[in-house]
């Protein structure tokens, strides 16, 4: 993974100066190529780390860096060419009439010559599989497009962060899947790291690293297998674990021995096929 | 509150360039008492067919019939104030309707506007409050100063405080964090026992359709793809899949299971426990028929 390219030092946030702290000295860091996940239960703090990330806020106290620059009035636009963002809502942020011209509008808003605007455009389309609806209405799309299309024009400007800030929770499953299915070829495909803010338990399994927030502080930092293991506890913050990490703990109560954390279908049945085997 | 629709077809800008069909020949009852979920893609119909519930559409052609009232292609809405105040609609993101300058007007409002009297006005106010567990403080608040949960607590009490016979849901967990969908649907499971409720969960979880309703009907492009209870409609995973449509996880993971072990397992409504002990079972070899 290497070095990080995001890093929060001691962070400290709140909306007023006679508001409760939102966010209490939070310190974390995240590599190269890292897919992490945040996650806690509503008002826990995760979408204001993800509006410190880009500098839409900005902390009181500590530091936030990106590749090394901390974030502060004089940075933020340097920043924000590397931190790319979408948002919950398909249709809060939409500003082109047609796909080509939304997606675009990052790449004119920096003004990257024609000839590769041409060519990114092309590129971050395909990438989420929106290729031939260059000239459609966005508006007029699903939602899992919708979300497509913000995602490319957040692509087309190569950023090396990407936040998706709950960006599948007003979508229907099919919607989700599409999303899920287009992270994760970016990730492959692309040198960017990304963060994604999310309540939906089977996209954490597929993270890298999930950080758990509870009442604005850290409360864990770990592999989603090692997250799930801990149900007791994460049912005293409010949050729950997948079917699967269930099942297998319900398993385990009954002398099923598994030999790892099982963390979809697949996994949990050639667990369970070894044990038998074993017998 | 009985509710059967007989043959209806919606026809969205007819004889016009734009025409556009979005329910098709559907016909179904729901009887009273029941929890059902009507279950479908974007586009298969059943925003349309929520608004023929109380009226604010009416069929193309066919027939809607609910309770004693009658909604027909022809001919006018007569009656239509009473239905309405007998069906409440909770619609997707309730919280964005809400208007008023303090909780308690925007709760009264409905009431008020039915010709409901000021004193019965307050104490069906105060009933809906409990009934959607928001303390009675908040009721002088602005309803704009409370959080994304709260709000649309405060705008399904201006449904409740109608006291409508048939609850109709759109969506109604949409956005929430696990907790507080779990949270809002177990309101609505009790609200429906406890009231005798008619109501209808209009969703893409398959999930709380089988941990809440007792009949189901899936849409497809603006007809009737499936229909019956949960266990029974949620089985028919090769029947679901060709309309997109997932089964319930649980199940899903019960249809793999029963392939790779080659055991007697299937769907009976049970729980992740009883789950676990019918596969601790049969991973150890002791089979109940040995």
């Amino acid at each position: 993974m290497g070095k990080n390219v995001l890093k929060f030092e001691h962070v400290w946030f709140r909306y007023g100066e006679d508001l409760p702290w939102v966010l209490q000295d939070v310190s974390f860091e995240i590599s190269r190529s890292e897919w992490v996940a945040v996650i806690g239960h509503n008002g826990s703090g995760k979408s204001t780390i993800a509006k410190l990330m880009n500098g839409l806020l900005f902390p009181q106290k500590g530091k936030i860096l990106i590749n090394g620059l901390e974030i502060n009035e004089e940075t933020i636009w340097d920043i924000r060419k590397q931190v790319g963002m979408v948002f919950q809502n398909p249709d809060n942020q939409f500003v082109g009439t047609t796909v080509r011209d939304d997606v675009a509008f990052g790449l004119e808003n920096r003004g990257i010559p024609r000839e590769e605007m041409i060519k990114r455009l092309k590129d971050s389309l395909a990438a989420v599989r929106m290729e031939g609806y260059e000239l459609h209405e966005p508006h007029r799309l699903s939602g899992g497009q919708k979300q497509r299309v913000a995602i490319a024009g957040v692509l087309a400007v190569s950023p090396q962060i990407i936040i998706l800030d709950e960006a599948t929770a007003m979508l229907d499953p099919n919607g989700r899947k599409e999303i899920i299915e287009t992270v994760k070829t970016v990730k492959e495909q692309d040198d960017v790291s990304l963060v994604t803010i999310t309540h939906d338990l089977n996209e954490v399994t597929l993270a890298d690293r999930v950080l758990v927030m509870n009442e604005g502080k850290v409360w864990m930092e770990a592999s989603p297998k090692d997250i799930f293991a801990k149900r007791d506890e994460l049912k005293e913050i409010g949050l729950d674990i997948p079917f699967v990490t269930k099942l297998a703990a319900e398993l385990t109560d009954r002398d099923v021995i598994l030999d790892s954390e099982p963390l979809n279908h697949d996994e949990l049945l050639e667990e369970l096929w070894r044990f038998h085997l074993n017998r | 509150m009985e509710i059967s629709f007989k043959q209806v077809s919606y026809t969205y800008q007819p004889n016009t360039p734009f025409e556009h069909r979005a329910i098709n020949d559907l016909s179904m009852d729901v009887s009273s008492g029941s929890f059902t979920a009507i279950i479908g893609h974007t586009g298969s119909g059943k925003s349309t067919l929520i608004q023929h519930l109380n009226g604010l559409l009416k069929p193309s052609s066919g027939e809607v019939v609910i309770g004693s009232y009658r909604l027909q292609p022809e001919g006018k809405l007569k009656g239509i104030k009473e239905l309405r105040s007998k069906v409440g609609i909770v619609f997707q993101y309730p919280e964005h309707q809400l208007f008023e300058e303090t909780v308690f007007k925007d709760i009264a409002f409905g009431p008020l506007n039915f010709g409901v009297d000021r004193q019965e006005v307050e104490k069906r106010v105060g009933e809906a409050m409990s009934a959607v567990q928001l303390p009675e403080e908040l009721l002088v608040r602005s309803p704009f100063e409370l959080s994304g949960g709260q709000m649309r607590r405060v705008a399904i009490a201006g449904v409740l405080a109608v006291q409508p016979e048939l609850l109709v849901l759109d969506e109604p967990t949409a956005g929430l964090d696990p907790k507080g969908q779990k949270e809002m649907m177990d309101m609505f499971h009790r609200l429906h026992k406890q009231k005798s409720l008619t109501t209808i969960l209009v969703t893409h979880s398959m999930e709380d359709a089988l941990a809440y309703a007792d009949h189901v009907i899936i849409l497809n492009k603006g007809e009737k793809y499936l229909e019956g209870k949960p266990e029974d409609v949620f089985t028919r995973q090769a029947d679901l899949r060709k309309v997109q449509l997932d089964v319930p996880e649980v199940i899903q993971f019960i249809t793999k299971a029963k392939e790779r072990f080659q055991a007697d397992l299937s769907y009976h409504g049970q729980t992740i426990q009883e789950l676990a002990e019918e596969l601790a079972l049969i991973v150890k070899g002791a089979s109940r028929y040995e």
